[in-house]
């Protein structure tokens, strides 16, 4: 009895490993941006529309903001542009948008076509920027506090339920515990 | 006829071989070699199973380009990395580094070797006693 008696729990136990690690197994599609909970990257372009002025985070100091980045070419970008207008019109956090490795005119044509749902569009021809901010496939959505830390991110389709579900929350509990 | 034949597979071959990578040549064959070892270690992260070397996707080429600049900057291969993770998370790396969450897979072998080691040392010396304990030769015993 006892002879078996060990190597049995020795198997239960990698039985037991096997199991958890099967059921936890990274979804590889989505993968945690290292970003959440430091300081945002810097963000300094051209402004899409009027090439005289920049987009910057710094202009944002001190407020939540929404930076959204997507392109023409992005086929998943069209489906979350109604999730992105509704954000807007909610009026709690500004959208800035990131045009990544686009066509400007294109751009400009597809927001006069969809609706924009941006208060401000830097345009990142060369994909500088979204290197710096860990993008891999666009549209990714970045939440940024007053304090200019990333709090959220979403890799993929924006919809109203993640924007409940997880980005709303961030912005609840800051103002809960505000003066 | 044959000959032609062959010319025409070795040149498709030729270009298979180098249709993705067109980032510039590196100055020296030193940061070249590293810039090709490099660029095989890191991930492709919109395709995931390629490496940066081998994908032709823009994002890869973006990045091929960034390593580049960051050798010809200077840079070591581990601050090459480290830029990398910073912004792509551990997961860019094929050669995940030690850390403390993945310690204990590390040190698995080691942890195995031990315990495997103390179970034969166990074998073995209940063996001797018994041995020493049994008067009897091994003739005639069949295992």
């Amino acid at each position: 009895m006892n002879r078996f008696l060990w190597p049995l729990i020795g198997f239960a136990l990698l039985v037991v490993v096997l199991i958890v690690g099967l059921r936890h197994a990274p979804d590889k599609e989505i993968i945690a941006s290292p970003l959440i909970g430091k300081p945002a990257p810097t963000l300094d372009v051209p402004d899409l529309i009027d090439s005289n002025r920049r987009v910057t985070g710094t202009a944002q100091a001190g407020r939540w903001y929404l930076l959204n980045v997507w392109g023409t070419w992005c086929v998943e970008c069209r489906a979350e542009h109604a999730a992105l207008l509704a954000i807007r019109d909610e009026g709690r956090v500004p959208i800035i948008g990131l045009n990544w490795k686009d066509d400007d005119a294109a751009a400009i044509a597809w927001l006069s076509q969809l609706g924009n749902p941006y208060q401000a569009i830097g345009a990142d021809r060369d994909g500088r920027v979204a290197i710096d901010w860990g993008v891999y496939g666009a549209p990714e959505s970045f939440l940024v506090n007053p304090q200019g830390v990333v709090v959220e991110k979403q890799t993929g389709v924006m919809t109203a339920e993640i924007w409940k579900q997880r980005f709303l929350p961030h912005m609840d509990a800051q103002r809960g515990v505000a003066p | 006829m044959k000959r032609a034949l062959c010319a025409l597979l070795l040149s498709m071959l030729a270009t298979a071989g180098h249709a993705v990578d067109n980032t510039p040549a590196l100055p020296t064959d030193a940061l070249q070699a590293r810039y090709r070892a490099l660029t095989h270690e890191l991930r492709c992260m919109q395709c995931q199973n390629e490496s940066l070397a081998d994908s032709n996707v823009s994002l890869a080429a973006d990045l091929r380009l960034q390593v580049r600049e960051l050798l010809i900057a200077g840079k070591s291969d581990a601050e090459v990395r480290d830029y990398m993770v910073m912004r792509y998370g551990e997961f860019i790396l094929f050669r995940p580094r030690m850390n403390w969450r993945n310690s204990w897979l590390w040190s698995a072998p080691v942890i195995l070797l031990i315990a495997g080691a103390a179970v034969a040392v166990r074998i073995i010396r209940s063996r001797l006693r018994l041995l020493a304990s049994d008067d009897s030769s091994l003739d005639g015993f069949d295992p």
